[in-house]
């Protein structure tokens, strides 16, 4: 059989992008192959690991667990949005920096998103309630330990930066 | 991993997806986080996929005096942070904040997780509990009500039809002066529960008016356990659950597998069914106190 | 030198490219390959008759289907055995696609390529294959038995028998005051990387050349095997690891069927094709580890001090022996840990069954070999009512009698002889930063209040920087930067940061200066791999001997520049100047330009090396005899034996009296690796290790049933531990640099993951008061446990 494609457009990291899928193709291969940001990985094409963790409409959502099609007009976030807006690092990417929470980097950019978006409602986490933000999240790598240690610091560098901005009279 | 092909259809209304339903055999799409796991693994490749969650007027969550009642296209992250539906029925939230992850909670609806009918899913056997219903769309059987007591047939079982679509869900608010509560023990953190066990105990006067249980993981669908001949009329501070675990034990056909076995599951029913009692119990005497 | 990098907590350079979604895994690449999918076995053990592909044919984008009877050449046999023994008389290894017959669920039948991976899923649930069923063998103890056979020309499913011996086991321990037996076990893990495998290939038909990108652990042998089985000459293949996402063991195994068979499709396709490896696939085809069954038999004194061990085991070693007996010789050898009983009998049986192959897991049958001596160690305490880590004291090997030499050949086919540590001081540390001594109090404060909490310790030796070699290259380009280059391969130990500090110490540069490239054989193509925990001590004493060698060409050339002795100068950020007197100076930038005469000034700094630039001896040829233009160099480090690293783990849980859930309240660690590069590295290493020793002791295993199907091939029920599973964990380091390598280091990779089993089992033991003889544990097997052992015949332990 030939399969029907879809028109669909998502907004990639702010940039609009159509593309023509067939119905079948996940939100994370469209991500990655079709739209070509390989940035977010696929770990298990089931849901439970969180490698594909992308913010849709702001949200973490799994993108093994979406289809494109189904995800037609979302803005969509990946640890390439993450950036700063003239592309350093982020945050979040700098604090794992920082703290060595990544080894070989293949879980992290689901980290990173999820991570981006906690911080968006709980600016200021104890330390259990960023290992509990994680916690959707397999890491076979670090034992997670540096990771709670990000999470925190990610806070630390987001308050300092608006701290700054507030001082400079900038918007935060 | 990937799914089998399949036809794509987006409807723009309730009736219009269920005549799609009709007329191509197809599977609703809504969360998708149960559904897309299996079609990626291809143990399941339905013909077609009618995504509804574009369907006007089934994101919303309504709470009055008797119950909280959400579309279909509520997610279970909605529910569980939506402070009005938390006031009227606490436990809500106590067991949603268990289901899975907070990633895909986010995504999975409520509804959906009950039409799925896991018997090791929290939702069922909290719709359950509440004698709660859905409400369902059919091109057969037209719009109508299902009762909690007729909607888990079995393991991954609902009493939907082919053609049917779940519309809403109604979960009725306890009466007053009753506590509640979610308990369970999974694996891992976030992973389908050996054993769940959530509760409902009325207070009167500060002695047991009533009290059930649902139990998840410990049948072929939510287990639903009514104990109040075990103890109604108990003061509240002196409150023995044997007979109510013994009551709640011969209710249970646990079965084994690799994460817990038979016995086990057994016992946990057994200690995790006290825990939660004396829990809603608790919380029905600090409401009654309040 | 200056040592202002070497030990210091220098972030990954790594990093920036990864943490922003820059990384180039596998799948990143060849987004318009030709994708591969595979018909594996539903059936662990069957006759294949037929292979009926009709109705795939007709599937849209299908480019081509191969089954065994398309395999030519090399191709057409069984892939290598790959570490031979002399014991292994039995060694079996399957071919590419299976040759009439498959012994586990996941081999390989029929491999399709089609236009993407979706259209190739398609054709290959349309390939109908027949069988003809065969019993199948799962377990130790099926194996064992040997009702049924895995291999009919193998007798009694045994691959292999090995023995070693030193003093008289049977005679010492007869001879005991006190004796024991105990039956202990470990089940299947395995390494699961978040990354499967995979492969991609180019085959250039112009130039009859291969590029071939896999997720491995080792670029350079994958590259000989591929040659070799394609029938290529070598010169005609480069591997090319790509960013690769955890190994942990699986892929150090090589070469799978798969990294032949795509190149091979590649080249008969004319078109670049790939294979992603999915998770369901990680699961059936590629390796666990961990299996195995142990009977033990000792005897000690009254003091308890180990004075004869024996012990037998049998290895499930799975359906083939590629990697040989490399797992079960590591258990045999590194089960002594730090003690040194009089005398020690090993024997294992290494058996086959039908499940999926047993290769290295992080570790690598040190946590077998772990568990069984220190549950030993254990049970001397219980029986004599000693403190457990006095029995340990009592037995180790003390550092003035380093060397040792156990008597015993290790894995690499040289003698055990342990090269440093100072097992007293590291168990005192360890000690200290638990509260050992004041465990007890708070035990039974705990217990009054009706809980159970229970202390556990275990030690371990490993043995490190295996052979037999490892090498550099190591250039100063023409505009400073220094560019490093290993053959081995890396999945995210941090080596590039790791070699730079080592390189830019040695040369006086700044880490953001040097580029490391590892796992290119264009690049460099004498390598062994990436296993053993071997990086830093064998790459890292490589390009620090390969640095050393440049920079003495740098100051002789500079010294000539400069006018000055070679003993004057020195290198301070990325300038050599002569000490004492830092405004004669000359960048290293321009040494490297010098060091290279020139005919053609390709650019403005190339002028002053050229013909006419007035600084030639005319007397002497431009480049002297015995040197070489540019300013690089080429060394290799090859030890005489490993080096042994070591550490000590204890472990506080606690379990609950009803629901006999297992909760790790503390987790502590003394590391001893030796001279430190980068403590954070480090660290995040131990950490990485431990998460797994947790994973392996409380909920990791594979579970096949009676038929063979592995029933929880998926991340839903095989329970990787996520961050609400693993503890926060304390580590303190003892250095005690190994006297055989430049730099004094000794591996740290796997060491956090070796005693966690040992640890759990010993605390969850010291919290329940009965003996706990399998791993892993879960609550419903200690629910199980507790029925076997009713409390009032518990002894307190």
């Amino acid at each position: 059989m030939t399969e029907t494609p879809h028109d669909i457009t998502l907004t990639l990291n702010g940039t609009p992008r159509r593309l023509s899928v067939p119905a079948r193709r996940l939100l994370s291969d469209a991500i990655r192959h079709d739209a070509r940001l390989t940035g977010t990985h696929v770990g298990c094409e089931h849901g439970v690991c969180g490698a594909c963790t992308v913010l849709v409409d702001g949200q973490p959502m799994r993108s093994c667990l979406m289809f494109a099609v189904s995800a037609d007009g979302a803005e969509i976030t990946t640890t390439e949005g993450c950036t700063t807006a003239t592309g350093g690092l982020g945050p979040v990417q700098q604090a794992f920096r920082d703290c060595h929470a990544l080894q070989c980097g293949f879980c992290t950019p689901g980290f990173i998103t999820t991570i981006t978006a906690f911080l968006e409602t709980n600016p200021d986490p104890t330390e259990d309630e960023a290992r509990e933000a994680i916690g959707g999240n397999l890491c076979r790598c670090t034992g997670y330990q540096n990771i709670v240690a990000a999470v925190l610091r990610a806070a630390q560098i987001q308050r300092e930066q608006s701290q700054l901005q507030g001082e400079q009279g900038q918007p935060a | 991993m990937k799914p089998a092909p399949f036809d794509y259809h987006r409807p723009g209304s309730v009736a219009e997806a269920v005549e799609t339903l009709a007329a191509t055999g197809g599977k609703v799409l809504a969360g998708g986080q149960s559904l897309v796991p299996i079609m990626s693994m291809r143990l399941a490749a339905p013909v077609a996929l009618v995504d509804i969650n574009r369907l006007p007027g089934l994101s919303e969550i309504e709470v009055d005096g008797g119950r909280v009642r959400i579309g279909a296209l509520v997610r279970h992250r909605q529910l569980e942070q939506h402070e009005a539906a938390y006031a009227a029925n606490p436990l809500l939230r106590r067991a949603l904040s268990q289901v899975a992850h907070p990633t895909i909670r986010n995504r999975g609806t409520t509804v959906g997780s009950l039409v799925h009918a896991d018997p090791a899913a929290e939702m069922p056997a909290v719709l359950a509990l509440l004698d709660g219903s859905v409400g369902v769309v059919g091109k057969t059987a037209g719009e109508r009500t299902i009762a909690a007591a007729d909607f888990f047939v079995g393991p991954l079982e609902s009493a939907l039809q082919s053609d049917d679509l779940a519309v809403t869900a109604t979960f009725p608010t306890p009466p007053a002066g009753t506590g509640s509560s979610w308990i369970e023990l999974a694996r891992r953190h976030g992973d389908y529960a050996m054993v769940g066990v959530g509760a409902l105990v009325r207070l009167v006067d500060g002695a047991v008016e009533s009290a059930r249980v649902s139990l998840i993981s410990v049948g072929l669908t939510p287990v639903v356990v009514e104990v109040t001949e075990t103890c109604a009329g108990a003061p509240y501070d002196r409150v023995d659950w044997q007979a109510a675990q013994d009551a709640i034990v011969a209710a249970i056909e646990p079965e084994g597998d690799i994460h817990a076995s038979a016995q086990y599951r057994e016992h946990l029913a057994r200690v995790l069914s006290a825990r939660a009692l004396q829990q809603a119990l608790d919380d029905g005497a600090a409401k009654e106190a309040a | 030198m200056t040592t202002k990098l070497f030990g210091q907590r220098v972030p990954r350079v790594e990093d920036p490219r990864l943490v922003s979604g820059q990384g180039r895994y596998l799948d990143d690449l060849g987004h318009d390959a030709l994708a591969v999918a595979f018909v594996r076995s539903p059936h662990a053990h069957a006759r294949i008759t037929d292979i009926d592909v009709t109705a795939a044919l007709d599937v849209d984008g299908l480019v081509a289907i191969y089954t065994y009877d398309d395999l030519d050449g090399r191709m057409a046999e069984p892939l290598p055995l790959l570490i031979p023994h002399p014991t292994l008389t039995q060694g079996r290894t399957p071919y590419p696609l299976a040759n009439g017959e498959v012994n586990h669920v996941g081999e390989a039948i029929a491999m399709v390529v089609a236009t993407d991976r979706y259209v190739a899923e398609d054709a290959a649930g349309l390939i109908e294959v027949s069988y003809d069923f065969l019993p199948p063998v799962v377990g130790v103890e099926a194996a064992r038995e040997a009702v049924d056979l895995v291999h009919e020309d193998v007798p009694g499913n045994v691959a292999a028998t090995y023995m070693q011996e030193t003093g008289d086991a049977a005679a010492t321990i007869a001879a005991a005051a006190l004796r024991a037996r105990l039956q202990l076990s470990i089940e299947r893990s395995a390494s699961m990387p978040m990354e499967g495998k995979g492969v991609h290939a180019r085959w250039d038909d112009d130039d009859k050349s291969l590029l071939v990108n896999t997720s491995t652990q080792t670029s350079t042998s994958v590259r000989q095997a591929i040659a070799a089985k394609l029938s290529l000459p070598v010169d005609r293949v480069e591997v090319v690891t790509p960013d690769v996402g955890g190994g942990f063991g699986v892929k150090i195994m090589h070469p799978w069927p798969e990294e032949v068979l795509v190149p091979w499709a590649a080249i008969r396709l004319g078109a670049p094709v790939k294979w992603v490896e999915d998770r369901r696939e990680h699961f059936i085809s590629s390796a666990h580890e961990r299996g195995q069954l142990h009977e033990v038999e000792f005897g000690y004194d009254e003091d308890g001090v180990l004075l004869g061990l024996s012990v037998e085991f049998w290895h499930d070693h799975g359906a083939y022996t590629p990697y040989g007996l490399i797992v079960p010789i590591i258990t045999s050898t590194q089960l002594l840990g730090p003690y040194k009983p009089r005398a020690y009998r090993v024997e294992f049986h290494s058996l086959y069954t039908n499940t999926v192959i047993v290769t290295p897991y992080r570790g690598a049958g040190r946590p077998q070999g772990c568990f069984v001596m220190e549950r030993v160690m254990d049970y001397i305490a219980r029986d004599l009512d000693l403190d457990r880590a006095v029995v340990r004291e009592r037995n180790f090997i003390q550092p003035d009698e380093m060397p040792y030499d156990h008597g015993l050949i290790f894995q690499d086919g040289r003698p055990l002889i342990y090269d440093s540590g100072d097992f007293p001081a590291s168990m005192a540390m360890l000690k200290s930063l638990v509260g050992w001594d004041e465990f007890v109090a708070q035990r039974d404060a705990a217990r009054r209040e009706g809980r159970r909490v229970g202390i556990g310790l275990a030690c371990y030796v490993e043995g490190t920087g295996v052979g037999p070699y490892e090498g550099g290259h190591v250039r100063v380009e023409t505009d400073g930067t220094v560019v490093v280059s290993t053959g081995l391969t890396t999945q995210g130990q941090g080596h590039q940061t790791m070699l730079a500090q080592i390189v830019g110490d040695e040369l006086g540069v700044p880490v953001d200066r040097v580029r490391v490239t590892t796992g290119d054989t264009r690049r460099f193509k004498y390598a062994v791999g990436t296993f053993a925990s071997r990086t830093a001590v064998m790459s890292g004493s490589a390009v620090a001997l390969t640095a050393r060698k440049v920079r003495a060409k740098a100051l002789r050339i500079a010294a000539d520049a400069l006018e000055a002795s070679v003993d004057d100068l020195e290198i301070v950020d990325g300038r050599v100047q002569v000490k004492g007197s830092p405004s004669a100076q000359i960048d290293l930038s321009t040494v490297a330009v010098l060091s290279n005469p020139l005919r053609y000034a390709f650019d403005d700094a190339a002028r002053r090396a050229t013909q006419f630039a007035g600084r030639a001896d005319p007397t002497k040829p431009p480049v002297d005899p015995g040197d070489e233009p540019g300013l690089e160099g080429t060394d290799y480090y090859s030890p005489t034996q490993s080096t042994f690293a070591n550490g000590m783990h204890a472990v506080i849980v606690e379990t609950d009296p009803e629901t006999a859930e297992i909760k790790i309240l503390r987790y502590c660690v003394v590391h001893d690796c030796g001279t430190v590069i980068n403590p954070m590295i480090v660290e995040g290493q131990v950490h990485g290790g431990v998460a797994q020793g947790v994973g392996g002791a409380l909920y990791e295993r594979m579970e096949y049933d009676a038929s063979g199907q592995l029933v929880n091939a998926s991340f839903m029920d095989f329970l990787m531990p996520y961050a609400s599973e693993v503890p926060s964990i304390e580590i303190d380091h003892l250095q005690t640099p190994s006297p055989l390598n430049p730099l004094g280091v000794k591996g740290a990779g796997e060491a956090g993951v070796i005693p966690g089993s040992a640890a759990i089992a010993s605390a969850i033991e010291d919290a329940e008061g009965f003996p706990i003889t399998a791993m892993p544990i879960s609550p419903s097997e200690l629910f199980a446990l507790r029925a076997e052992h009713p409390a009032p015949s518990r002894r307190a332990p």
